[in-house]
Order: C-alpha cells, then sequence, then structure tokens
C-alpha cells in the first residue's frame, strides 16, 4: 500500500474530523480523494503540520488529526518533544511512513534506514505511540479517537505517489473556510 | 510596575491568550512573567518556526497568539514568515529581543543585527523598535494594529529598552 491508499481508506474517517495535511502530495492526493472544508491543507512551509495541529488541538475541544509525513517530522524533530510535554488528548498525529521524500522524488529519508519515528517518539516523551502497517491504518486511527488520549501513530507504508493536480484554491479560502469549520457546532 | 508586567498586561488585555517563547537572556522575565499568569497558554517552543506553527493552529482555533524570540530568529523562520503566516493571513505579533544593538557585550550578536532590520523591511514586516522605556506606551496600539490586518509585526526590543543587559 502506498500512501494514497491509506488515505482512501481513511477518508470516512477524517472526513468527520479537522485535518491538518502535510505540505505537497500528500494534500494533493487528500483535496482529490475528499475535499472537506474541515481539511487545512499546507501548501507551503515543510515541516510544519504537526506543529499547527498541536496549536489548533491545544486552542479548542475539537478532535485534530494531523496526516504528517516521515521526511517533514525528519525536518522538525524539535515538535516531538513539544507534543509529548503539552499533552492534548484531543490530538492525533497521524505519520505516514513510507520513508521517502515523496513529493520531491523519492529519495530515501534516515527513517527508512536505522531510524526509528516511534522510538523517537517515545523517548520524546509521547504516552500512547503506535506503530503499524498501513493495512490497519484505519482500525488504529478509529481507536485513537475512541480512546480520546493523545496519540501519535507511524502507519509504514510502500513509497510512491498518485499522480495529483496542484491545488490552486486561494490559502485565505482554505484557511477561512477551514476555521468556519473549527468554529461550526457540534 | 515592572516592564515585563506591563508587556503582558498588554498582551491579556488585547485578549492574548496563546504565547509561545523560545528564550533570550534579555527576555527572562517576560517570559517568567507570561508562565506566571493563569490567562496565558505558554508553550516553550524549541525553534523558532514551531513556533509559528503552533500560533497558526492557535489563532485558527480560536485563540490570540503571540510570539516571543530573539533576532536570530528571523533568520531562522523567513519561509514560515512567508508561506504561512503571510500566505494565509493570519495575524502574529512577535515580541523580539534586539540583540547585537548598543550595549551588547557577544560580538556574534551583531552579525544578525545588521541584517535584521533588513531583512523584516525585505519581507514588507510592519516594524516598531523600542529603544527607550517610554516606548511600551504604543505596544498596546501595536497589537491592535497587528489583530486588525492580519499580518506578522515585528517589535524589536533592545538592549536599551530592557535596561542595559550585558552592561560589565
Amino acid at each position: 500500500m502506498i500512501r494514497y491508499d491509506i488515505l482512501t481508506e481513511i477518508a470516512p474517517i477524517l472526513r468527520d474530523h479537522l485535518v491538518i495535511c502535510n505540505i505537497g502530495i500528500p494534500s494533493q492526493e487528500l483535496h482529490a480523494i475528499d475535499d472537506q472544508p474541515s481539511n487545512f491543507y499546507m501548501l507551503g512551509t515543510m515541516g510544519l503540520a504537526s506543529s499547527i495541529g498541536l496549536g489548533l488541538a491545544l486552542a479548542q475541544p475539537k478532535p485534530v488529526i494531523v496526516i504528517d509525513g516521515d521526511g517533514s517530522v525528519l525536518t522538525n524533530l524539535g515538535t516531538l518533544p513539544t507534543i509529548a510535554n503539552n499533552v492534548a488528548d484531543n490530538y492525533i498525529l497521524l505519520i505516514v511512513d513510507n520513508g521517502s521524500y515523496g513529493s520531491t522524488g523519492d529519495q530515501p529519508t534516515y527513517a527508512g534506514r536505522k531510524t526509528s519515528l516511534a522510538a523517537m517518539a517515545r523517548a520524546a516523551g509521547c504516552e500512547r505511540v503506535i506503530e503499524c502497517a498501513a493495512e490497519d491504518t484505519g482500525r488504529v486511527l478509529t481507536e485513537a479517537l475512541e480512546a480520546r488520549q493523545m496519540t501519535v501513530i507511524v502507519a509504514k507504508c510502500d513509497s510512491g505517489n498518485r499522480k495529483m493536480p496542484v491545488i490552486t484554491m486561494d490559502p485565505v479560502v482554505i484557511r477561512d473556510r477551514f476555521m468556519k469549520a473549527v468554529a461550526a457546532g457540534g | 510596575m515592572s516592564i515585563d508586567a506591563r508587556i503582558v498586561d498588554d498582551l491579556q488585555a488585547n485578549g492574548i491568550e496563546f504565547v509561545t517563547t523560545v528564550p533570550c537572556k534579555q527576555l527572562a522575565g517576560v517570559i517568567a512573567e507570561v508562565d506566571a499568569r493563569p490567562g496565558i497558554h505558554h508553550v516553550p517552543s524549541n525553534k523558532e518556526d514551531e513556533g509559528m506553527g503552533l500560533c497558526a493552529g492557535a489563532w485558527m482555533g480560536g485563540k490570540r497568539p503571540c510570539i516571543i524570540m530573539q533576532n536570530t530568529a528571523i533568520g531562522v523562520t523567513i519561509n514560515t514568515l512567508a508561506t504561512l503566516i503571510q500566505y494565509y493571513r493570519l495575524p502574529l505579533p512577535m515580541l523580539i529581543s534586539y540583540r547585537g544593538e548598543l550595549r551588547e557585550p557577544v560580538a556574534c550578536q551583531v552579525e544578525m543585527a545588521v541584517h535584521t532590520k533588513a531583512l523584516l523591511a525585505q519581507l514588507n514586516i510592519p516594524t516598531y523598535h523600542f529603544h527607550r522605556q517610554a516606548d511600551v506606551e504604543e505596544l498596546d496600539q501595536i497589537l491592535k494594529y497587528t489583530f486588525m490586518c492580519n499580518k506578522p509585526v515585528a517589535i524589536l526590543t533592545d538592549a536599551s529598552f530592557w535596561g542595559g543587559y550585558g552592561d560589565q
């Protein structure tokens, strides 16, 4: 399974929640699979999805799911101690770990070699860390939502991308409709 | 009232409830004050671009943010300022210790000080420079301006403003 297959499988779970989606092809794939006002697509700024999601989770009570990648977490490794030490039980960080920088030509990351992001998250102090196979992502994500406990999921999958159009929506439109979804009742 | 308490009073009077910080010796007092206030959620960051991500999320979640950092961070955060804060049009007051100005004891700090205003100007970031302690009188209006225009706004605070950190 590649990232696109995971996103297709979990889209019915994501659509009811606030989602912060990583820069590049992950956002393009999610946008193509199931565009929702409750999806915040990052159009730039490599590495900050997990930080934006944490700020959002700390500021309001609805569950927040961050779709991140191994490459972008490696770019912003300081995020793991910040997540661990500022516990938000409405926060789920889903790291789709395909061992490569998918948006830039599938160059290998260190997460595909010796480095374990799950072990790093645990060492940072994150208490609920689950590494799973790609096909189990939907179940693990559902369990994380039910647990109502801050969770880091590392979903191991194959490297590869679907060819998707770039997102042409204006960033202020993405942000505005997302904020309305945040503020909406229920 | 201490200058630190005065600054944090202004933050709170402008509805700021979420503050992230990366420390600087010059900012130690104001960071301690932020940490002590019950109405402020203080999340220390490991790096300033991470902190700006936190602030972006907090604002979208309904809480007015502020980042407190050193001017060396301008070198770290240019991409984040351009592609996140400015591109999505997010308000972000940046209370910045302006190291490398008069009364600076550490020579290396001057190397970023000479670039600080030029970089902020290149990014079209409204910039205010607090040099004398009375300059703090403008902080309230600067914060109102920031949340009026939804831009990052820099408040550079130098050693003279803080009463001479580094005077040997």
